[in-house]
């Protein structure tokens, strides 16, 4: 593949970033999930659906900034390959480590 | 020129193989290897957390939820006007930019600020660096995503100089966006960091 091809099918895959209102409406959502994850805390819930809850709502904050504010959602896709193959792999390599050692037991 | 085609004259502007400006993989591959950095200093913290202290309180005895929640919510909200800075720029739209950019680092300091304050308050009430392993594992990882913050903030400050001397026009707009991805970054690392750290129970 030549050095054009390639770099016109880059530019193929990258698309429009969203407009400052768009932005403002994720933010606005972000505060929300953070305001439910606070919430949460005060709830008496057994300790495995909360931190199971809690997870789920820190991954939705996390892709919510990463997609949309880091602009991965619209950016080449190899960035995004390029940056979640160390987010899987500090992932992989801690959950080994943790259960390796009985943390979550 | 609209914003989208001036995004993808700042990704074509150095003409590379792949497309992508390599600064802009650089930071991406850089960023790849701090979830790598952070997750070892979130797991030592997980290891350590429970282990009884020798003196003084655990970490989660004296976490104060409710401000560290208003520091988390400042922190996010950076985010926003981060990436309004960068939406400045690709307009074309020096002002605005120098004006997000400082709102950023305006709430960076404030989040740094209650970081300081958070710490001095542990000390007081017995948790310090020496009291206790779970201790050391907490103001270690807080520690140096302050510090990151804090280089973050400083970033920010320099942009503002270099925009208020003229030298950020909108064909620039990579050196924000630079920027903006590493300060977007710090903050899903305290996104996780508040969650497990401070609400996760014990």
């Amino acid at each position: 593949m030549t050095e054009s091809t390639m770099t016109a099918e880059s530019a193929a895959h990258e698309h429009p970033h969203p407009s400052p209102a768009k932005y403002v409406g994720i933010a606005l959502l972000l505060a929300v999930v953070t305001a439910i994850e606070v919430a949460l805390y005060y709830v008496e819930l057994s300790d495995n659906l909360m931190i199971g809850l809690l997870l789920a709502f820190s991954a939705v904050k996390f892709f919510l900034v990463t997609f949309f504010f880091m602009h991965l959602r619209f950016d080449n896709p190899l960035l995004r390959r390029l940056f979640f193959v160390g987010v899987v792999l500090a992932c992989l390599v801690y959950t080994a480590f943790l259960l390796t050692l009985n943390v979550f037991s | 020129m609209t914003m989208t085609e001036a995004n993808v004259v700042t990704a074509h502007e150095e003409h590379t193989v792949t497309g992508i400006s390599n600064r802009k993989l650089g930071m991406w591959a850089f960023l790849a290897s701090e979830c790598l950095f952070f997750g070892a200093l979130i797991s030592s913290y997980l290891l350590y957390r429970g282990k009884p202290a020798v003196s003084g309180p655990n970490p989660s005895d004296v976490y104060d939820i409710p401000f560290t929640s208003i520091s988390s919510f400042v922190l996010l909200m950076s985010s926003l006007t981060m990436v309004l800075a960068l939406a400045a720029i690709q307009r074309g739209d020096e002002q605005r930019l120098r004006l997000w950019l400082i709102a950023t680092a305006l709430l960076g300091s404030l989040f740094v600020g209650g970081q300081i304050y958070e710490f001095t308050t542990f000390a007081e009430e017995g948790l310090t660096l020496r009291s206790s392993v779970g201790g050391t594992a907490f103001f270690v990882l807080t520690g140096f995503h302050g510090a990151h913050v804090t280089g973050g903030i400083l970033w920010m400050l320099s942009l503002v100089g270099i925009s208020a001397r003229g030298g950020l026009p909108k064909e620039r707009s990579l050196d924000v966006e630079m920027a903006g991805l590493y300060w977007h970054f710090v903050d899903i690392v305290w996104i996780v960091i508040f969650t497990v750290v401070y609400l996760t129970p014990s």
